[in-house]
């Protein structure tokens, strides 16, 4: 018997929505201040999801104020409150690096209906 | 003193409260059959031998298999001993669990077999710096010198110069690691950080000898 397997499953979250790369989210994040916890958003494209297992992680882009911001996150972390998808996109790769080149107009994704 | 020893199934992490993933390998302490007590009185000093893994008594080499006959124990693949304090209290043919042994919170020392590395270069085994690759230098990944004509007495090699040769598969012991958590219901140790060996291979963990915070 697999008992990483087990001890990983007993840790996965089952309780979060299905998205992909090119996908627009919003990932409300508990953070902890001194003794204070409070919940903070994070909405932008997914660009990449990978790892296997517990470890699987997906990264959230975002040009905030002109700067653009990725974050990565464990993807059963249970720091993660809640995913919300907003918005499918239509992509037509799994890893969307190539947005970090792009800005404006040409960064834009199509809807996937 | 504690200890207990088990397989080295691999590496995961786990979650804490607060939310952090803490790095942990999963060591599978399946019970360990008390084998044999040392005593101050008949040996000069306190240890118990524990057994891991049932084998078939043909598997066995014949002066093992007839000592565990004479004391009528079912035979096993790996016998070990440790210096436990107390171990006279633990009778010949016990169960030894990994829940008895040790709890979540706990500072143990890990002994393993490295991974064997076979026979490795001066940069791998000993952390010397590598050569110019180019810019006309034939000097890339080699030794270098070996010390100066009169060193020694002149023309010959200090002891213990570092060259290279075999590196890993040997035993290897990481001092003060801690205990995440033990499922005793699964029969396994996690243990924050990594351990010597590959996966499968037979580890000993022990309550560490530099127990204490900050002692060194």
């Amino acid at each position: 018997m697999d008992y990483i397997k087990l001890l990983e499953e007993d840790q996965m979250r089952h309780d979060l929505p299905d998205f992909r790369a090119g996908d627009t989210v919003r990932v409300a994040v508990r953070i902890k201040e001194g003794n204070r916890e409070r919940t903070q958003m994070f909405e932008g494209v997914v660009i990449s999801k990978k790892g296997t297992g517990l470890s699987k992680t997906f990264t959230v882009r975002r040009v905030s104020y002109g700067v653009g911001v990725e974050r990565t996150f464990l993807l059963h972390s249970p720091r993660l409150e809640k995913i919300e998808v907003m918005r499918r996109g239509k992509v037509r790769r799994a890893k969307l690096y190539y947005l970090r080149n792009l800005r404006g107009k040409a960064a834009r994704i199509k809807e996937r209906r | 003193m504690k200890g207990i020893m088990g397989i080295k199934l691999g590496m995961t992490h786990v979650f804490d409260e607060t939310g952090r993933a803490i790095p942990v390998t999963v060591i599978h302490a399946e019970p360990n059959r008390v084998i044999r007590i040392r005593s101050v009185g008949q040996d000069g000093y306190e240890a118990v031998q524990l057994g891991l893994g049932a084998i078939k008594p043909q598997k066995v080499k014949q002066p093992q298999r007839k000592d565990f006959e004479q004391r009528q124990l079912d035979p096993v693949r790996y016998v070990r001993e440790f210096r436990l304090t107390g171990a006279t209290e633990l009778a010949p043919g016990a169960e030894h669990r990994v829940e008895e042994a040790f709890a979540a919170g706990d500072v143990v020392d890990v002994t393993g077999t490295s991974k064997g590395k076979g026979f490795a270069g001066v940069i791998k085994r000993w952390g010397f710096h590598r050569g110019p690759t180019t810019h006309g230098s034939k000097y890339h990944r080699r030794v270098g010198s070996l010390g100066s004509r009169t060193s020694g007495g002149g023309g010959r090699v200090h002891p213990g110069r570092k060259l290279p040769g075999h590196m890993g598969h040997k035993r290897v012991t990481i001092l003060r690691l801690e205990v995440v958590k033990v499922d005793k219901d699964r029969n396994l140790l996690l243990i924050k950080g990594a351990v010597p060996g590959p996966k499968g291979s037979l580890v000993m963990v022990r309550d560490s000898v530099r127990n204490r915070k900050g002692a060194v």
